[in-house]
């Protein structure tokens, strides 16, 4: 009997230990890996990485043109990407609520919100870059606006769906037209979700590698034809990473923390101080 | 929507409708039908682009081993093995990680940790893969090639049957590295969709497991694990996805090197990496459209395994959501 007991007991305390344990040991990699970001990346990144370009081997040089390009490629994606997700979450919210088509629509924007980047890249690259004759800007930004998207029509539905159906009875007994009243009455409700939506997928779409591989490829130099190739943070990291110049080195180190240091800024004040809509998967 | 609302618009709207209403409702149609079209453009001009070597190769090519591009030979053996192989070792170490991440956070964490340990949580799930990969590199592969892996080869390398997986040379590059980082990746990202999950479960049924003398532990095994498990499946399905379709994380540190062998600590490839690392280079049609035709296999790989996944998800994304909100 007092065995039994025992056996309860301890397997209880062994079983939360072992939960306990498994967070520890997430966190350790957290810790870890910012630490080393901060300690290799921090001296590297002084002001003259904003004004200069990136150098030749051995050479003295920065990253304007990385991050000028990242910045033009991401903004396009956004621009592209995000009133198409937000129209197409209003249909899935308002219209199709509840049709047999909306329901298949989700389904396929789930599955597209977890489809690699890589697939879209190559998908990007035989349908742009194949097609336009060559690597460019705007096949860049047209493969982060495909995977921004279905982060944006997720989020826009759920933060839609939130308004209760009562104002839209309301603004509608007031005489108000649906498309009126959608873009009054349930974008003004769900207008914080929505652009926190769109501002958590701009953090994601700026730290991608793969599709760019496939569409913007890199630039040595400072351009901003989006018609040509173009360089970019992530590119330029993965190039420099590679490569066994220790400047080189130095300067991917210095673009990793100021790329991580972005992303985990917007997600913290988002996270922190904005109404959090249901993360996507 | 409710019948008061349905009517009350049909009756502003009125019989003729209006021009503006007409223009948006089509406009926001034809966007989300274009998500459906997207889906369907991506699997129709992956097949497109790959089909000189789906012609040349068929079905042979996912069984042949070679992969060399000078001699126009190209078989994915060695990248699905690799692909298979990393993602099989990611969620063996993800998949008990992630649930004990998620059952502290929900079940056991006090309510004052449990809001800056998810939000850790979710910070890690936000880091861009090429970061994990560059850190892989630098930092995590000299740092298992030096101690864990002369340690494992040391104390299991001997072992009968499991022995061969750990002998080889302690290079810090190869799929026990991949494996490693990718499931480091996948943790995060599995225990914020488990935690989602286990908030679902009714407070009434935990209370009533302890109401019959539970202890917490077997609250959570008997009650909270139970409720939750065909998600919990679909989570483990949607890590895999992320898994097999990962690249620069594994680009880094998986050594690219088209070969199969038993042992963990050599260099391998993904279908992933070998896209990322070769495509660049490639050139001649037959090259490109092989690593398309890779491209095409992964594609349907990770269809198929989110569709599963979703599938397993549905119901608990769709219906609670009128539940809980």
């Amino acid at each position: 009997m007092d065995w039994h007991y025992f056996k309860r007991r301890l397997m209880n305390q062994v079983g939360q230990a072992l939960a306990l344990m498994a967070t520890l040991f997430t966190l350790f990699w957290l810790v870890w890996l910012l630490t080393t970001l901060i300690s290799q990346g921090w001296q590297a990144l002084d002001l003259s990485m904003f004004v200069k370009d990136t150098p030749a081997p051995g050479a003295e040089g920065g990253m304007r043109n990385a991050i000028v390009g990242s910045l033009m490629m991401c903004l396009a994606g956004v621009a592209i990407g995000a009133p198409v997700g937000v129209l197409a979450a209003t249909w899935l919210a308002e219209y199709g609520r509840g049709t047999w088509l909306a329901s298949a629509i989700r389904f396929v924007n789930d599955i597209l919100l977890s489809t690699p980047s890589i697939i879209i890249g190559i998908f990007i690259y035989g349908l742009v870059v194949v097609n336009t004759g060559g690597f460019s800007g705007w096949a860049g930004a047209l493969a982060l606006a495909m995977i921004i998207l279905p982060v944006v029509v997720r989020t826009s539905e759920d933060m839609m769906l939130l308004v209760p159906d009562q104002m839209r009875e309301a603004a509608a007994a007031l005489g108000a037209q649906r498309w009126r009243l959608i873009i009054d009455v349930v974008y003004r409700a769900a207008r914080r979700g929505m652009v926190t939506g769109i501002l958590l997928g701009f953090a994601r779409i700026s730290g991608e590698t793969a599709p760019l591989l496939f569409t913007a490829l890199n630039n040595q130099f400072l351009s901003t034809d989006m018609g040509n190739v173009m360089a970019n943070l992530p590119m330029m990291i993965f190039q420099y990473a590679m490569s066994p110049y220790s400047n080189w080195q130095e300067l991917a180190w210095a673009g990793a923390l100021l790329i991580t240091l972005t992303i985990l800024a917007i997600n913290l004040v988002l996270r922190l101080f904005w109404r959090e809509p249901k993360k996507g998967h | 929507m409710s019948k008061v609302l349905i009517s009350s618009i049909k009756e502003a709207v009125g019989v003729p409708r209006r021009f503006g209403d007409i223009v948006f409702k089509q406009l926001t149609m034809v966007c989300a039908v274009f998500v459906l079209l997207l889906i369907v453009a991506m699997g129709w001009q992956l097949t497109q682009s790959a089909m000189p070597a789906v012609k040349l190769f068929g079905f042979d090519f996912l069984s042949a081993k070679s992969w060399d591009p000078v001699m126009g030979e190209f078989g994915a053996a060695p990248s699905l093995w690799g692909t298979l192989i990393s993602s099989f070792l990611a969620l063996l170490i993800a998949v008990p990680v992630s649930l004990g991440v998620a059952i502290f956070l929900t079940q056991i964490a006090p309510s004052f940790l449990r809001r800056p340990i998810s939000l850790a949580v979710e910070l890690l799930a936000a880091i861009p893969s090429i970061i994990y990969g560059f850190w892989g590199l630098f930092i995590l592969s000299p740092w298992l090639s030096n101690n864990v892996q002369p340690w494992l080869t040391d104390n299991l390398g001997d072992w009968p049957i499991i022995g061969i997986l750990f002998q080889g040379p302690p290079m810090g590059i190869g799929l026990f590295s991949a494996g490693l980082v990718l499931s480091i990746m996948v943790i995060p990202f599995m225990a914020s969709i488990l935690t989602d999950l286990f908030e679902t479960v009714p407070t009434q049924l935990k209370e009533a497991s302890y109401g019959l003398g539970s202890t917490r532990w077997e609250m959570i095994t008997q009650v909270v694990l139970p409720f939750a498990k065909v998600g919990i499946v679909g989570s483990f399905m949607l890590g895999l996805g992320r898994a097999l379709g990962e690249t620069m994380a594994v680009t880094f540190v998986i050594g690219n090197a088209h070969r199969i062998s038993p042992s963990l600590f050599e260099p391998s490839t993904t279908i992933a990496s070998t896209l990322a690392n070769e495509f660049a280079e490639a050139s001649g049609e037959l090259y490109i459209s092989s690593l398309l035709y890779l491209g095409m296999v992964l594609f349907l790989l990770t269809f198929v395994v989110l569709i599963l996944a979703r599938l397993l998800l549905w119901r608990i994304t769709y219906q609670a959501k009128g539940r809980t909100k």
